[in-house]
């Protein structure tokens, strides 16, 4: 098992022949994603690496493919569309890769697809990857190892740096799911913990968390509530200044809301283990694997 | 993006909100000629894109023209937190009865825009929700309605008795949530919202931060982007597709990724130093967005050492060591370089920046550390000199 991906998801690329949406599509497919179909308004009937059939629309791809996931490489002005779209095609599950989408449109967009009984993970996000069976995004699928440890974390490439920590000290993982670093996003901390929760394979948690909101906040007081896997932690901006955007649009401390402080203080709280430096979150897995 | 008091207040005004009419003013002169032209008895207010501009001396009450002048000639030139105020808003001043507090913001928590409003308004409200959180009411507003009209006249019965000024109340803020959605907004803020001895309901103060992600439908409000609000090296970085926050220490960091770039900054900390700067170069990063990034990093001159860390992804390790190269090329670095680079064509990296006789590992905690040490090397000599 893993979460929200396996072998089995049927993936749909909206973008396909984009800069980045055919460099990932490649990149997926290498990995063995079961990448059946490309959607680029306009370019209906072409194939995509003489492998892919791209269609004009998701309800067309769907038709033809049994398409049941997506992943969005199109750019900021498009993406929302592409959201509804896949939506209105019954996907289940929407990736929003793209970054900069208008944070109000997200508002309006997320419980359009939860009335769908669908879910949005991201925008602003790397995707996710289930070792050795599927990924869907752009996280580097050769430092990954199939194994226990279930991921979940806001960044991208701070997400890589644990990844490699944890592989490179023989620790595999069941999903590493990035939720995007924008401040509205469709997948929260909590759905990811519940979902590991509920996932036979994943043994232990990491989390990865960032200054700005309280989400983490939550996820530990969830943690302590309704978790009985344990659960250890990181959180990146100790030495952010209060009021700066940290690149992503949701790293801001305001006021004296979402410092990296108390967002530490609730894990501990929470029993969850705090690593001071990425390379101390191995120690802590293997803690907690016991 | 923020914009200033008298753009938010234009911007509340054509929502049909209640403002009082004001003028802007750079010169001593020029207010006391706004303030003649108001008539009455007027307030001068710095425009500045900072919080606690009053409790700096940055907004006094004129009886007069004449005086005015005189209190616009401290104010202008004057530094609030590092800013010097090089406009003034004049605006006709009025008689207050009451002040309250209305706002919206986006709530993470809820994934809504939610209406604030608080009786207790002219204070810092996050003071106020600290304090004493019963005084604010809040409402989720779902996005796809907008405010409904039993909404706006709950937030209205929550700061009026009067059942005039409760239907004046929520008739602005419906026309708040408009102007609020209309320019995306992530925050709109009324403080005071006041209402006068003689019964009007005004909006005597306007802020308002805008969504960047949505400043691409809006070209007209890009224009209002005040660069004074930027470090002149923050205004470069964002230009040339970068994100750089300059901060206090002497670790130069080019890294990829917001969330690593922060990661890195702690580690800095974690090792005794400071970082001088949170710089995040994106993904797919082009030889030539290294070599801005070095460019800005060293126009900072408490840099002592330039630190790389770099996890390859979509972003290629080689495509940044051909940046360094060229880097050093064009630029004159005279502070030790040390590199952390992993992940996508990293042996291809190593192989061109051997070529130029620059080491790499593909640890994070070494670079940082050798970083810290060479910073310290670096600054020494300067000191005894």
């Amino acid at each position: 098992m893993s979460v929200f991906i396996d072998e089995s998801t049927r993936l749909v690329v909206q973008g396909i022949t984009g800069r980045d949406g055919s460099f990932h599509a490649r990149q997926m497919m290498e990995y063995g994603t079961r990448v059946v179909a490309g959607v680029v308004p306009g370019k209906g009937g072409q194939t995509f690496d003489d492998a892919v059939p791209i269609f004009h629309t998701v309800a067309d791809a769907v038709a033809e493919t049994g398409a049941t996931a997506s992943v969005i490489y199109v750019p900021p002005a498009f993406a929302v569309d592409a959201v509804y779209e896949a939506a209105d095609a019954g996907i289940e599950l929407i990736v929003t890769i793209t970054e900069g989408v208008p944070v109000f449109d997200m508002t309006r967009v997320i419980p359009y697809v939860q009335e769908r009984g669908a879910r949005v993970l991201g925008p602003n996000c790397p995707g996710l990857i289930s070792p050795g069976k599927s990924k869907v995004g752009i996280l580097p699928g050769q430092i990954c190892t199939p194994g226990p440890v279930g991921v979940v974390s806001r960044s991208g490439t701070l997400t890589y740096e644990v990844i490699h920590h944890l592989t490179g000290d023989g620790i595999g993982q069941s999903t590493c799911v990035g939720i995007g670093g924008d401040p509205i996003i469709g997948t929260s901390f909590i759905d990811c913990l519940e979902a590991f929760e509920a996932d036979q394979e994943t043994k232990a948690v990491v989390m990865i968390g960032e200054i700005g909101g309280t989400d983490e906040q939550e996820a530990a007081r969830h943690v302590k509530s309704s978790m009985t896997k344990p659960v250890v932690g990181f959180i990146a901006g100790q030495t952010a200044p209060p009021g700066r955007r940290m690149g992503h649009a949701g790293a801001i401390i305001s006021g004296s809301e979402g410092t990296a402080m108390e967002k530490i203080e609730a894990f501990r709280e929470s029993g969850i283990g705090v690593a001071r430096r990425p390379a101390d979150l191995v120690g802590l897995v293997r803690e907690a694997l016991g | 993006m923020k914009v200033h008091e008298y753009q938010a207040r234009e911007i509340f005004r054509s929502h049909g909100l209640a403002v009082p009419p004001d003028r802007v003013a750079a010169t001593p002169e020029e207010v006391g000629a706004a303030a003649a032209e108001l008539g009455g008895p007027v307030v001068v207010k710095a425009q500045v894109l900072v919080g606690g501009r009053g409790k700096a001396g940055g907004v006094k009450l004129a009886a007069t023209p004449e005086e005015a002048r005189r209190k616009a000639s401290d104010i202008l030139g004057m530094d609030i937190k590092g800013i010097t105020v090089e406009r003034v808003l004049v605006a006709s001043a009025v008689d207050i009865a009451s002040e309250a507090y209305a706002g919206i913001v986006i709530d993470r928590a809820s994934r809504r825009p939610v209406m604030m409003v608080s009786a207790a308004g002219g204070v810092d409200i996050e003071e106020v929700a600290r304090a004493t959180p019963e005084k604010i009411r809040r409402i989720e507003i779902d996005p796809r309605y907008g405010l409904l009209g039993h909404q706006a006249s709950a937030l209205g019965f929550a700061l009026y008795e009067d059942l005039t000024l409760v239907r004046r109340a929520a008739q602005l803020f419906r026309g708040l949530y408009a102007a609020f959605v209309d320019v995306d907004a992530s925050l709109a803020e009324i403080n005071p919202l006041v209402v006068t001895r003689a019964g009007e309901l005004l909006a005597i103060d306007a802020k308002l931060n805008l969504d960047d992600n949505a400043l691409f439908r809006h070209p007209d409000l890009e224009k209002l982007r005040d660069p004074s609000d930027e470090d002149p090296a923050e205004t470069e970085a964002r230009e040339k597709g970068l994100s750089y926050v300059k901060l206090d220490g002497n670790i130069g960091c080019i890294v990829n990724g917001a969330g690593l770039a922060m990661a890195t900054m702690d580690l800095i900390k974690y090792y005794g130093a400071e970082p001088a700067n949170f710089l995040d170069i994106g993904g797919s990063s082009n030889p030539e967005k290294v070599v801005n990034a070095m460019r800005i990093v060293l126009s900072d001159p408490n840099v002592k050492a330039i630190l790389f860390n770099i996890f390859g992804g979509i972003t290629r390790c080689d495509d940044v060591a051909n940046g360094i190269v060229v880097a050093l090329e064009q630029l004159e670095v005279d502070v030790p370089i040390v590199i952390r680079l992993t992940g996508t064509n990293e042996d291809e990296a190593l192989r061109i920046l051997e070529s130029v006789g620059l080491p790499a590992t593909n640890s994070m905690d070494e670079v940082v550390q050798r970083a810290i040490d060479l910073a310290v090397r670096t600054a020494a000599p300067e000191a005894a000199r």
